[in-house]
């Protein structure tokens, strides 16, 4: 398998499938390790860094199923790295890093175990909709397996030892991803995202930190790592957070169904519009536009295509996608344009 | 309901005054903030915490001095990059980190999540029973008696074992 070939899907977290999927878009979850005996990557040498990716590419890929992807990312042409980012299955911290670094993925892109991040090693399980325990088990089990050989940096009162003593402990990132357009149109997203944070969680946009909230999709994910266990962690999710966040989403769409149908189909339609009819169009607002639509869909607003047909025009809109499927390098008034083409090809009546 | 001072947002805070006569109010909660009727709690994020520990050097003097035997990193570096340098850092400057984890943790100091499976037994025996003796904390707090007995029990077993 290589990297061209992922062109031809969306990837796992974009299958619009699995548990909650009308509002859960993805699950993530993330495990920080590093070497023992060996510098963080904040003081590491060339070589030191050089020795670390050997020795873990050796291990990880020893780990990994023989259909697994192995991208070296310092070699990488950088399209190929954002791609990855666009897939959510390296940081963006990752892609722009800098040394011997690299990414094994999965066949399926449920999984993807980074090398030289910000750790030495970060374990990402990713999927479709609400499925953090399927996720953990997958996670848990490549940590095992990568542990057999090697040993990680781990202290007995403070748990897995990580660059930034935020990650230390169990060094485990839970997030989902959510979308929420009901709560923003009733404006009561800024009290959810604030309930949320109460809770010490971290709210942000679609990739990650520092990232706007671009078409309703806002990560929620947590921020202790230490002095609970990971299935704690995960049950915090699974139990409380996002079943309740689920159920203000619905509630948001229903009150503006019952209240407001013709403004609700009038921003699902004048999308529609837009999307099919522009000349040149950017990717944010693409994924604005975009928001709306999907929400029509898990509606019964909308029925111009599925969810698995929104998916592909939610990834393939982005910048690396359009130039990978084109197969050249374009300046952004070029892929504005070529977006716009995308856009109308895909949504003009079959 | 909509608020009675912006006619925008939703009211969600009601007030009744019976002094010097019966009023009602109704507020949204970014007028009721701003009348000072209600406070909004913000929670530091974890970077929020981490940056104000790095800018805060007066709680870490003493601290300067200090440098990793095996990364040659010192604290101040530490406080300029919001990174460690190596695994034994923790062990170097303990004293000086414990409080940076400890409020970025809510109050957490101790791991009792996953051990590596090559870790030695006595570790997964230390990681269990803290956290059994926190759930036996947490069992009785809750009166759940009978869980609690159970988790006695097994604390017991740990501790001949």
């Amino acid at each position: 398998m290589n990297l061209d070939d992922l062109t031809r899907s969306t990837g796992e977290w974009l299958r619009g499938e699995g548990p909650l999927s009308d509002v859960v878009v993805s699950s993530r979850i993330r495990l920080a390790r590093n070497l023992a005996e060996r510098p963080f990557l904040t003081t590491a040498s060339e070589s030191d860094q050089t020795e670390i990716y050997r020795c873990l590419a050796n291990d990880v890929t020893a780990a990994s199923d023989d259909d697994a992807m192995f991208v070296d990312l310092n070699e990488a042409d950088p399209v190929d790295r954002d791609f990855l980012v666009e897939r959510n299955l390296i940081s963006r911290q990752h892609a722009s890093g800098s040394g011997s670094r690299g990414v094994s993925i999965s066949a399926r892109e449920t999984r993807s175990l980074m090398i030289n991040e910000e750790d030495h090693l970060r374990i990402q399980g990713l999927r479709s909709g609400f499925q953090l325990e399927t996720i953990w088990e997958e996670v848990n089990r490549a940590d095992d397996a990568i542990s057999d050989s090697l040993s990680f940096a781990f202290d007995s009162q403070l748990g897995y030892l990580t660059a930034c003593p935020t990650n230390v402990g169990t060094g485990i990132r839970v997030s989902v991803m959510l979308h929420l357009p009901g709560l923003r149109l009733t404006k009561e997203i800024e009290r959810v995202a604030r309930a949320a944070r109460d809770m010490h969680l971290a709210v942000r946009g679609l990739q990650g930190e520092g990232t706007e909230a671009v078409g309703d999709l806002y990560q929620l994910s947590n921020q202790t790592t230490l002095g609970k266990t990971e299935a704690e962690i995960i049950d915090a999710f699974s139990t409380s957070i996002i079943p309740r966040i689920v159920e203000y989403e619905r509630a948001a769409r229903d009150t503006l169904a019952k209240k407001q149908p013709v403004r609700l189909d009038d921003k699902i339609w004048r999308a529609y519009g837009l999307l099919s009819n522009a000349r040149r169009i950017a990717s944010g607002e693409t994924h604005t536009l975009l928001s709306p639509l999907r929400m029509g869909i898990f509606m019964g607003r909308f029925s111009k295509f599925d969810v698995k047909r929104w998916n592909e025009l939610f990834l393939f809109t982005q910048p690396a996608h359009l130039q990978k499927v084109h197969g050249v390098s374009m300046g952004e008034r070029e892929r504005a344009i070529a977006r716009a083409d995308y856009l109308r090809d895909r949504l003009g009546d079959d | 309901m909509q608020c009675e001072r912006c006619h925008q947002a939703k009211a969600t805070v009601h007030i009744t005054d019976t002094v010097p006569e019966k009023t009602e109010r109704h507020l949204c909660e970014n007028c009721a903030e701003s009348e000072g009727v209600i406070v909004k709690h913000h929670h530091p994020t974890t970077n929020e915490v981490l940056q104000q520990f790095l800018k805060h050097k007066a709680a870490t003097s003493g601290a300067d001095d200090i440098t990793c035997p095996k990364c040659a990193m010192t604290f101040n570096d530490f406080q300029l990059k919001g990174q460690l340098g190596c695994p034994h850092d923790y062990t170097v400057f303990r004293e000086f980190l414990l409080p940076l984890i400890e409020r970025a943790h809510e109050g957490q100091v101790r791991h009792i999540g996953k051990v590596p499976k090559t870790a030695a037994a006595t570790v997964h025996r230390q990681t269990d029973l803290v956290r059994l003796r926190r759930e036996l904390r947490e069992a009785v707090a809750g009166e759940n008696y009978e869980q609690a007995a159970q988790v006695r029990d097994q604390i017991r077993m740990l501790e001949d074992a």
